[in-house]
């Protein structure tokens, strides 16, 4: 009972006044912006940087979506769909997933482990800065690409862009290159930014925090770095691999001259099923975060949630051919992907039903985090039953490339991924800003976008039981999709006016949005014992931890976690 | 086979495929299927979950009344199942619908449950913290065993249907098709009958108590990946380049089946469509007879006209029609072209006018397709729509 913690004392420390530091000048702030290596402006950063891509590509899925309103629609002619689909998925992917979650992890892990920055803070800064130039990189070929069709070509190979459409003979001109560069400088910045999560969460916990006590929101980042560098560089092998095709004839895709289709597939989904779990890390960490705060209680059997994520992570690495069920695999390696791909639903459930198991017996409060976490729990049991339904392969021979899957996979990426997003970003908006969120604009931002959300993609789960197939950019009246699409469009209208209300609200709260104090939500982890926003260096001294709880501890002094861990 | 002119194949009430749920009644009611009870529930149960959502679909339950004898199945129906490797596949499905409501109907109602039953209750509410509890070895447990066992059934039913349907024996008697996808149609040859059309494949209908007549197709693909899928027929096979994949059907009722590419292929990847018809053996015999022979000489001038043109122009180069110079193979073999339903792998339906239009302007039907425009002439149009016409 010695080294009780004590908030006020210990942890407060005044922000520190830089000379020179005139408030409000555009020069300083930019300045400030392109120079800072502090992790938390470069989270922010990351999260801004996200958010912008995120309308682009939701611009993208908004034309996609016109143009599949009405049968035989001449909106958008073929070659501009193709482009919208490939740089919506790779947007939402690599320059809005991925940011996002890095982003989190960049502004909270150090504040979570009591730590005073990164372990390689100008590393972080490279990281951030290689991935917005990246971004950059893939949208100016809509302005500098010679294409197939004009000088000002997006790539149209689809995000997972298949050999051999990406050969030489079947995607002239340089869009392609600019979709391959993009993405493996890309994925230099982000391997950089993993091993630079893990070397700070290995290296630079605070006293007492053991790992055992790293908050579950820190080992799912944990989890998440391991996954990016065990798989982002199979993605950079193969983007190498397809521009020496392109450029040196190394002909290891070019089928033409006896390259191997099937090969980039694997090379791909090696990369491409771990990233799925990469994207959706993020959405466990947040709601494990969010539903004990709001539910008044412990998280819900730690260790086996922590086992689950590991497991999760192990598991995800040898399920990537269930994406290859109908490439004429044998029917052996087809059993085996059914089996791996099965076996992750099991850790998967574990977690659901311990978020269950936390909110039974708490004292709810519905504030916004946990509203948003709610409809993750609903949708990611749907995106994760349709998942199990799309692991039975000979039923995944009907799914597969169909409208089922679309929807399969935006109830994990919209349903699961940014709902959370929302969550998390609501839950320490008054950690980044002093402000909270307002509340009511909260509630219409939540309503219309869950509401859009399932108006768009639950009728597509119909669409692929009818057979529309993905990717097309026109269908004729009379196959029985018409009404299902139309409803799709209407849904996405519906989504936009919530991001409108999203938007607003981050704006409106920054400026009118009343004062949060420290620690708005009375929680327990280590980045509510600082001031809101945190000073430069985070603690003044830094904290000593004794249970997974710290700040439960302090402020139950009668009563601490530690006792009973 | 009586199609509607136009080019959309507007939907008539005569042709129209039974709606979707339609089937649910016929396959509850009819002992055609011998389903052992578990099934059975499944279905039920998968069917009232399908009733209720189909309130959230208004215009869907509005669909009218099948006809008695559809003759072209336009909706792709997975459920609908038509042939044998498709309602296979219907086996692990049921099962795996009624494991996933299951247990979907188990976390909603725990989730409602728990949000009503710990909602908040006023603002003193908070002032205390509830019971602290950590974790409960047992109840983690039973809800780690529970899942494996129902993980462990899916993958012996799935392993089960995977090697029924995909190691299944090709009888010597089988039909053998050689289907080669191109951008962005497809190219159907019938090896042992020497025959070679395209975008449309004929098998003859077999029948669930006599002898089976099933149709086995080797996919194969001259330049990027695409998919054949035939959702009342079979599930998806790619057709990959430098590979020989398999597949087969065997449907159990005549008519046409319609199917899309569904692996992204490029630009027209929609407009890819193939059709599959079913005939009776007899229709079938036909119909082979009939590709076997040369196209019949054209009669009128115009059509006479119209084949002079197209071996003047250079149709030839990509085109071939049978014991002729037309020797090309980087467009469809036309020799039967007048046979076929469709213009442009579906784009249209193969009627004068559609023809007209598609030669006209290639690139205004089809986007981006590799068939050129070769600014014909008005005389030179009409002409060569005659003398196409009679390719049968």
């Amino acid at each position: 009972m010695a080294q009780e913690i004590i908030i006020e004392e210990n942890y407060r420390m005044p922000a520190p006044v830089h000379v020179g530091d005139e408030k409000g000048s555009l020069t300083r702030v930019i300045q400030q912006l392109v120079f800072t290596v502090d992790h938390k402006k470069l989270g922010l950063m990351y999260i801004a940087a996200g958010l912008l891509f995120f309308v682009i590509a939701g611009l993208l899925a908004g034309l996609i979506r016109m143009q599949l309103a009405f049968p035989n629609n001449h909106f958008l002619p073929p070659d501009v769909y193709n482009q919208s689909f490939t740089m919506h998925g790779t947007t939402m992917i690599f320059l809005v997933g991925m940011p996002m979650a890095f982003g989190f992890a960049n502004y909270l892990v150090p504040l979570m482990i009591g730590a005073r920055d990164m372990a390689f803070p100008r590393l972080n800064a490279f990281g951030f800065w290689v991935f917005f130039f990246s971004g950059l990189l893939l949208y100016f070929s809509y302005v500098g690409a010679p294409g197939l069709y004009a000088a000002g070509s997006a790539p149209d190979v689809g995000w997972f862009a298949y050999s051999p459409l990406t050969t030489k003979a079947f995607s002239r001109g340089h869009s392609t290159d600019y979709w391959t560069l993009s993405l493996l400088l890309g994925g230099i910045g982000s391997v950089a930014t993993a091993l630079n999560i893990l070397v700070t969460v290995f290296c630079m916990r605070c006293p007492g925090m053991t790992l055992g006590r790293l908050p579950i929101f820190v080992w799912c980042m944990v989890v998440l770095s391991f996954l990016v560098i065990l798989a982002l560089p199979c993605l950079s092998a193969c983007q190498i691999m397809i521009s020496l095709d392109r450029y040196l004839g190394a002909k290891f895709f070019d089928t033409q001259a006896g390259g191997d289709a099937v090969l980039w597939q694997h090379f791909f989904w090696i990369f491409g099923h771990p990233e799925v779990y990469i994207l959706i890390m993020p959405a466990f960490a947040i709601t494990s975060e969010v539903i004990p705060v709001f539910s008044r209680k412990p998280i819900f059997g730690y260790p086996v949630m922590v086992a689950a994520v590991v497991a999760i992570a192990f598991i995800s690495l040898g399920v990537w051919a269930h994406h290859m069920f109908c490439v004429g695999m044998v029917s052996l390696a087809n059993a085996f992907f059914v089996t791996s791909t099965l076996l992750v639903s099991i850790p998967t459930g574990i977690k659901i039903f311990n978020w269950l198991a936390t909110m039974y017996g708490g004292k709810l409060r519905f504030e916004l985090p946990l509203i948003f976490c709610i409809a993750f729990l609903f949708q990611f049991l749907i995106a994760g039953l349709t998942g199990v339904m799309l692991a039975v392969a000979p039923f995944d021979w009907q799914l597969s490339d169909s409208y089922f899957v679309v929807a399969h996979f935006h109830y994990i990426l919209i349903g699961g991924l940014l709902f959370t997003i929302f969550a998390g970003i609501y839950y320490w908006y008054p950690k980044a800003f002093g402000k909270l969120p307002n509340h009511k604009l909260g509630l219409w931002h939540f309503w219309l976008f869950a509401i859009g959300f399932h108006i768009t993609f639950l009728p597509q789960h119909f669409l692929g039981f009818l057979g529309m197939p993905r990717r097309i950019y026109t269908y004729q009246s009379d196959r029985g999709w018409d009404e299902m699409n139309l409803l799709s469009t209407i849904g996405v209208a519906i989504q936009s006016a919530g991001i409108l209300f999203f938007v607003y609200n981050l704006i409106y709260s920054y400026f009118w949005g009343k004062k949060s104090g420290d620690d708005p939500w009375d929680a327990w982890t280590l980045e509510w014992a600082t001031t809101s926003p945190p000073p430069e260096y985070n603690f003044a001294k830094l904290p000593l931890v004794k249970s997974r709880r710290p700040l439960w501890d302090a402020k139950h002094p009668e009563d601490p976690d530690w006792k009973h861990e | 086979m009586h199609l509607p002119a136009e080019r959309n194949e507007s939907l008539t009430k005569k042709n129209f495929p039974p709606t979707h749920f339609a089937y649910l009644k016929e396959s509850v009611l009819s002992p055609r299927l011998s389903i052992s009870g578990f099934a059975t529930t499944a279905r039920l149960l998968f069917t009232a979950c399908i009733v209720i959502l189909s309130t959230l679909v208004p215009a869907l339950a509005e669909q009218p009344e099948p006809s008695p004898k559809p003759d072209i199945y336009r909706l792709t129906d997975i459920f609908q199942p038509q042939s044998r490797p498709a309602e296979l596949i219907m086996e692990p499905t049921y099962l795996v619908l009624l494991i996933c409501f299951g247990i979907f109907a188990v976390v909603v109602a725990v989730l409602v449950y728990v949000l009503i039953k710990f909602r908040p209750r006023g603002p003193q509410d908070h002032l205390e913290e509830p019971p602290q509890v950590y974790g409960s070895y047992n109840i983690e447990m039973a809800w780690t065993v529970i899942p494996c066992l129902i993980v462990f059934v899916l993958v012996l039913v799935s392993s089960r249907s995977i090697v029924e349907i995909q190691d299944q024996p090709m009888p010597e008697d089988a039909i053998k098709i050689r289907l080669i996808g191109h951008q962005w149609w497809w190219e159907v040859q019938y090896p042992d009958l020497g025959i070679t059309t395209a975008n449309e494949i004929h098998v003859p209908v077999s029948s669930k108590n006599g002898p089976p007549r099933p149709t086995h197709l080797f996919l194969e693909s001259a330049d990027v990946i695409h998919s054949f899928w035939v959702p009342q027929l079979a599930g998806k096979t790619d057709l990959v380049p430098n590979r020989l994949n398999h597949t087969w059907v065997e449907p159990y009722k005549t008519g046409v089946f319609v199917g899309n590419c569904a692996e992204y292929c490029g630009t027209q990847h929609a407009n890819m469509l193939l059709r599959v018809i079913v005939q009776t053996p007899e229709d079938f015999e036909k119909w082979a007879v009939n590709q076997k022979q040369l196209p019949t000489e054209p009669q009128d001038a115009l059509a006479i006209q119209g084949k002079k043109d197209f071996y003047a122009l250079s149709c030839v180069n990509c085109h071939k029609i049978d014991a002729s110079p037309a020797e090309g193979v980087f467009g469809p073999d036309l020799t039967k072209f007048a046979v076929r339903q469709t213009l442009g792998a579906g784009v249209a339906l193969n009627t004068p006018e559609n023809l007209h239009d598609w030669l006209l302007s290639p690139d205004s039907l089809k986007p981006g397709c590799y068939m050129p425009d070769m600014k014909l002439s008005p005389q030179q149009l009409s002409s060569l729509v005659a003398y196409l016409q009679t390719l049968k």
